[in-house]
């Protein structure tokens, strides 16, 4: 996709390097993020505002990390694919647990509150 | 992706039941020890997620109060408390290394030896302050009392999926550091323009070895984003 055209004439070096600005804007994105991601804690921000804030900065980070640092937006689409549909298993997984966790606090709520 | 014959084959959606039915090779233009890397970090995203899912369990499930991370992880600057400082520096000093691994994979592949040789070494070094880092907080968090089963903070749950799960990913760091320091110098020894045979291999090295040590490095930092947001900020 970034191919250089002036590596690709040289048959000793493959034409999988990108342009060092990509590299670097991802780079500075990644500190702007993190330190925004830092600010929802130095601010006090709470309740939804709070986790949709960390959970919008921690998706892009991982995401930025994953396409450009990781090269999955360069590879074909059967490898990510491969490694982006398990993901979903982990989602229900969590969803599984999420119910779970608030059958367990009711029972204990039940049992221990309210049965003294 | 570096493969001129790659051209010829369909694109986008329309790839993925031709690469995947076709002979021989699944994962066109992916050399295998990369192929084997990602499945590899495949399985570390389900042991760190089930880790991650525990933690949820445990935090939503508990009647008495979590603790406050913000309050526990804060450090004194000049007298005055500052929340998660040390979490923040450790998060920058990550990041900053997966940063210069990402331009050594680049300069390797370009064969710049000496870039790709010191930038491997400084994303090493990055790692080792972070992993003296975390050696900084556990001490702390041990001298103020948390265990795996109590903690002074609140609910007693916290200090095991703490030492668990920051634990465990600071294992990985630690590894990762050795592999980095090995392959600096087989890059400085040139190993890698001169296709000198491993030591556990007969193969020939070659500088792809380089992007499959930044895929692992960069794994590392994407389960520090997760384990940042989750456990420190939430």
């Amino acid at each position: 996709m970034n191919e250089n055209t002036e590596v690709n004439k040289n048959k000793e070096k493959p034409a999988t390097t990108h342009k060092i600005g990509i590299y670097l804007w991802i780079w500075g994105l990644l500190f702007v993020l993190s330190f925004f991601s830092y600010m929802v804690d130095w601010y006090q921000f709470q309740g939804l505002l709070r986790w949709s804030l960390i959970l919008f900065f921690m998706f892009l980070k991982a995401g930025l990390i994953m396409a450009f640092f990781m090269h999955l937006f360069w590879e074909r689409y059967a490898l990510v694919n491969v490694l982006l549909w398990p993901m979903t298993a982990i989602a229900c997984f969590v969803g599984l647990m999420v119910a779970e966790g608030k059958y367990t606090v009711f029972t204990r709520l039940i049992y221990f509150v309210l049965g003294e | 992706m570096s493969d001129s014959s790659l051209d010829n084959l369909p694109k986008g959606w329309k790839s993925v039941p031709n690469d995947l039915g076709s002979d021989q090779t699944a994962f066109k233009g992916v050399q295998w020890g990369k192929a084997m890397m990602w499945i590899f970090l495949l399985s570390d995203t389900f042991i760190f997620s089930c880790f991650l899912i525990s933690y949820m369990k445990g935090r939503a499930s508990t009647v008495v109060d979590w603790p406050n991370t913000s309050h526990v992880f804060s450090l004194d600057f000049m007298g005055v408390p500052v929340p998660l400082l040390l979490i923040a520096i450790m998060t920058f000093v990550l990041i900053t290394s997966s940063g210069t691994m990402a331009l050594a994979v680049k300069y390797g592949y370009e064969k710049n030896r000496k870039m790709c040789g010191s930038l491997i070494l400084a994303t090493a070094i990055g790692g080792l302050i972070f992993v003296g880092m975390q050696a900084f907080e556990w001490s702390k968090l041990i001298h103020e009392g948390v265990r795996p089963w109590s903690n002074p903070f609140g609910a007693g749950q916290f200090g095991s999926y703490f030492f668990m799960i920051t634990g465990f990913h600071g294992t990985h760091v630690s590894i990762g550091v050795i592999f980095l320091f090995i392959f600096a110098r087989k890059v400085f020894r040139g190993d890698f323009d001169t296709g000198r045979r491993g030591f556990f291999t007969t193969m020939k090295s070659d500088y792809v070895s380089i992007e499959i040590l930044g895929l692992y490095w960069h794994f590392v930092d994407l389960v520090w984003v997760f384990i940042f947001a989750f456990f420190y900020l939430w």
